[in-house]
């Protein structure tokens, strides 16, 4: 292969054009991924993979058009501009609005994600041995199921569109986690190092030797244990501490998915859903508490939601979600941005080569607050810890949503008490920000490498900095 | 031969030469052309086509498994994909759970296959979309409609050589009123059978009848589950219960020869036709009868959850069983007896297949769809969730309020337990899953009781 493929690129945004297109870009994207999985303290599954293609979408009129092949030679990619123009051709049998575009700078301009260890270069047998060590760890510690993963992307691609975009980008990401299982009479409990399905960056191999997976692997156990025999999280409202990561997953569900523009304009009603967010109060309506302060930022080093420039060719830039708990920004595409009459996008993305680009988050995440997990506790006379996410539910207008954690700790007058089990919590989205009464400065940027949305299904790569906080009036124990 | 299978088998051959005739090495290949038109705020908003190779490579040797993949499908690209998988099995642990090849078996007959719906192009689809549209009477509607064909070859060292192809075609679409929204899905294997005038209007009366709802507290429930809910029902029940893995691990509620369910309970996965024959470590599929009568008859496995279990694989290997365990995709929930109680109405909420069922509820909920389900334990497949595109209040058989969403915790094998299931469905629509192209067959479902845990308000 080439070493770049502008070329390609180029030819189907001009087969495109030929074909009737008022705008067209191209992304040709080559992908090698590898994975490994471990169970009780053997290898249970080894794969590598390797993809390549090049994806074209074109505007005919108000109407856009998509096509995708994995070859990569000339004429296949002047084939795919010309079909994605005949489809785009076809949608205007059922039209909409007139498209309009936000502009984007035209740009030629290469990036890469920091990488300190290639984690495709660190042998296998390494990678294995790391998973065998921590599930074998935490299976001697009295897991009677210990199940470890890593996970590692490398994606370079390289853009062009008709407004000028030359854009190439390296991006490697990687992580991994390590969960343990206890087996009770009828319930299982488990608990996840350092979240659940692991930890996940724009970065090397280095990111893994951060999480110390095997150091954490026995407590991992003998807390899963621990929780056969805890008692039952309480049922009622009570003041609710959330640990960090718990805390990303919930800023994900309801607040990132929330602030998507193409749910706010209907576009994803049928399947992921709307958004019980109105366009007509950007800027005015209240989010959260004053400590409420949420930023749109693809620029976080590290971060898994980051990049150099989205999809359609936009720089990263950092923006306001929610500023002192008011409501100022979206995640935005092109298209949609003119739509709602907006003049920033930036947040376009694209699960691979044979997808298209659409609204997704990059990094939504909660700027530091003043205080710290411990004066969070200790300031807390009635309530309940909650860490690491097991399960979550939301209802498509992003408003109703429930939580189930893997542990909880009673909290009284305090000072951290019993372990529980099967936390849960539930609420009202705006009505639970607007309950945040401290916010820790201990951020850490999470992860979320499962984000599914669109059709054909995609998923995406999120980061959300996040830290502990305290809510209160919470309604807890919520069970069959 | 089929391309797919001359590509399979090339790339056994290539691990041959490379890695020696004690290799052990199972390759699929596959073409799909995956087609979808999706629409919002009623016009065509994005429009797809994809038409792309892979191939699959798993290799077992001196003792050590890796798999490997790839799109590049060249010469140079098989042979690329070779040689790292064979290097990576050089390098990683070794493997004490692998499970062997598939002997050569052959293939049961797997029915019609659609041309039409195969080489169906963008203006079909579009024209299926403009009459759901027009059929919504103004509504503002959403959805897509999608084609999509597979053609597939697998090979081994161990001397199976299989080939097949399928074609599936699906609608789903919403229509809106004064914030409700109504829904109508269809799959199947051509899609000269999806019409969306009839989708459409089914969507529209939903919407329409789904205005003005009132809040209902939180409580025990008598349901009827529309054909929609109840393929959530199944996905799940497939997904954590039924998952050979899971079973093997212990974490699966499903006891073998037990009778865990109510005794109209018959779940089969019926894969041939729907997909390709076979599965990726090439053992034939057919039909599996999950359930019968109540009683608990199987688990999908594949060749390592099988061996784990001491059973056999059913044909449910994935490229993700082995982390994830085999799942079955294809699930039907037999029908119930028919009953011609009640008249087809023209317009109102309840689908055609539920209209029975809820002429005999005294009090309970009409539910249309589920969303966003998951798992709160594992073991007794508890779950939560909230309704979707549509609840009603139904009082002495007859619709009476709509209701706003509500969430629910329930545990699902407990709502289809012994005494549970009042009435099952007489007829069973094909649906299609919203994400990834599998499909349920589901009749409607009458259920003593579901465990609604919040409303509206929270």
């Amino acid at each position: 292969m080439s070493v770049d493929h502008f070329d390609e690129a180029g030819a189907a945004v001009q087969a495109a054009l030929d074909a009737g297109a008022r705008y067209a870009d191209a992304r040709v994207m080559l992908r090698r991924t590898e994975s490994m999985s471990a169970r009780d303290g053997d290898v249970e599954d080894l794969s590598s993979g390797e993809s390549a293609g090049i994806g074209v979408r074109a505007l005919v009129g108000s109407s856009w058009g998509f096509f995708a092949v994995p070859d990569l030679d000339d004429a296949a990619a002047r084939a795919a501009g010309r079909r994605a123009a005949e489809i785009a051709a076809a949608s205007a049998r059922v039209p909409g609005p007139a498209i309009d575009l936000v502009r984007s700078e035209p740009v030629t301009a290469s990036w890469a994600s920091a990488c300190e260890i290639d984690p495709l270069s660190v042998p296998l047998s390494e990678k294995g041995d790391l998973l065998v060590a921590a599930t074998a760890a935490a299976r001697d510690a009295g897991a009677d199921l210990a199940e470890g993963i890593y996970q590692i992307w490398d994606t370079r691609k390289w853009f062009v569109s008709s407004d000028g975009h030359r854009i190439d980008q390296h991006i490697r990401e990687c992580g991994a986690g390590v969960t343990a299982s206890a087996f009770g009479d009828g319930e299982i409990q488990r608990r996840s190092w350092p979240s659940h399905r692991g930890q996940y960056g724009t970065r090397g191999w280095e990111l893994v030797h951060e999480l110390a997976l095997t150091d954490n692997a026995a407590r991992m156990a003998e807390e899963a244990r621990a929780l056969l025999t805890a008692p039952l999280c309480p049922a009622g409202e009570t003041t609710l501490i959330l640990g960090g990561e718990q805390l990303a997953l919930q800023i994900h569900e309801s607040v990132g998915h929330a602030i998507e523009l193409d749910r706010i304009l209907g576009w994803e009603a049928a399947f992921a859903g709307t958004s019980w967010l109105d366009l007509a109060q950007l800027g005015r309506l209240r989010y959260g508490s004053d400590l409420m302060n949420v930023t749109i930022d693809p620029g976080i080093p590290g971060a898994l939601g980051s990049f150099g420039f989205d999809d359609e060719g936009s720089p990263a830039v950092k923006r306001d979600a929610v500023r002192d708990g008011i409501w100022v920004g979206v995640l935005a595409g092109r298209d949609s941005a003119a739509m709602a009459g907006l003049d920033y996008a930036g947040s376009v993305r694209a699960d691979g080569w044979a997808r298209l680009p659409m609204v997704r988050m990059t990094n939504v995440g909660l700027e530091p607050g003043p205080h710290t997990l411990d004066e969070i506790i200790a300031a807390t006379d009635d309530g309940i810890f909650m860490d690491i996410n097991r399960s979550w539910s939301i209802d498509d207008r992003r408003l109703n949503f429930q939580f189930g954690c893997e542990i909880g700790y009673e909290i009284k007058n305090g000072k951290r008490g019993r372990m529980l089990r099967n936390p849960t919590y539930t609420g009202i989205g705006p009505k639970f920000w607007q309950s945040m009464d401290m916010l820790s400065s201990e951020t850490v940027a999470w992860g979320t490498p499962n984000c599914g949305k669109g059709q054909p299904g995609q998923v995406g790569h999120t980061g959300h900095p996040a830290a502990p906080a305290r809510f209160t009036n919470v309604r807890v124990g919520v069970r069959a | 031969m089929s391309a797919e299978l001359d590509l399979a088998g090339r790339v056994v051959e290539l691990v041959r030469q490379q890695a020696g005739a004690g290799a052990e090495a199972e390759v699929v290949a596959v073409h799909s052309a995956d087609a979808l038109t999706r629409f919002a705020n009623s016009a065509i908003h994005q429009n797809v086509a994809e038409a792309t190779t892979s191939v699959q490579l798993r290799l077992h040797l001196d003792g050590r498994t890796a798999g490997g993949s790839t799109t590049v499908t060249s010469a140079e690209g098989l042979t690329s994909l070779v040689e790292r998988t064979v290097a990576a099995a050089g390098l990683a642990p070794r493997d004490p759970n692998w499970a062997g090849l598939t002997a050569p078996t052959p293939l049961r007959p797997s029915g019609a296959f659609d041309e039409a719906t195969a080489a169906a192009g963008p203006g079909e689809r579009a024209a299926r979309v403009r009459d759901f549209v027009d059929a919504a009477g103004g509504l503002e509607t959403a959805g897509f409609c999608r084609t999509t064909y597979v053609s597939g070859g697998f090979a081994n060292s161990a001397g199976q050589a299989v080939t097949g192809r399928s074609a599936e075609a699906a609608m789903d679409g919403i229509a809106r009123f004064e914030g409700a929204d109504g829904v109508a899905r269809l799959a199947g294997g051509k899609l000269a059978a999806i019409d969306g005038g009839p989708l459409g209007a089914r969507a529209a009366a939903k919407a329409r009848a789904g205005s003005r709802p009132i809040e209902l507290p939180p409580g025990h429930y008598e349901v009827v589950l529309e054909p929609t809910a109840v393929s959530d029902v199944l996905d799940n029940l497939a997904t954590w219960g039924f998952n050979g893995k899971a079973f093997a691990q212990h974490q699966s509620f499903a006891e073998l020869g037990a009778h865990q369910f109510d005794d109209k309970i018959t779940i089969t996965d019926e894969p041939l036709g729907a997909t390709l024959p076979f599965d990726l470590e090439g053992t034939p599929r057919d039909t599996l009868v999950l359930v019968r009568d109540g009683v608990t008859q199987a688990v999908s496995h594949d060749r390592t959850s099988a061996a784990e279990a001491g059973g056999v694989s059913t044909g449910h290997a994935s490229g993700a069983s082995r982390s994830w365990g085999p799942m079955a995709t294809n699930l039907r929930l037999s029908p119930g007896p028919v009953t011609n109680a009640v008249p087809e109405e023209a317009i109102g909420p309840t689908a055609a297949s539920a209209r029975a069922l809820v002429s005999r509820m005294r009090r309970g909920l009409l539910i249309t769809d589920f969303w966003y389900t998951r798992v709160l334990d594992q073991k007794s497949l508890v779950l939560t969730g909230l309704t979707r595109n549509g609840v009603w209040l139904v009082e002495d058989g007859e619709v009476t309020a709509a209701v706003s969403n509500m969430r629910f915790t329930q545990s699902y094998p407990q709502a289809l337990a012994p005494g549970a299931v009042l009435a099952v469905g007489a007829d069973a629509l094909p649906l299609p899953d919203r994400w990834s192209g599998v499909r349920y067959t589901a009749p409607a479902l009458h259920l003593a009781a579901w465990n609604l845990t919040g409303n509206a308000s929270g």
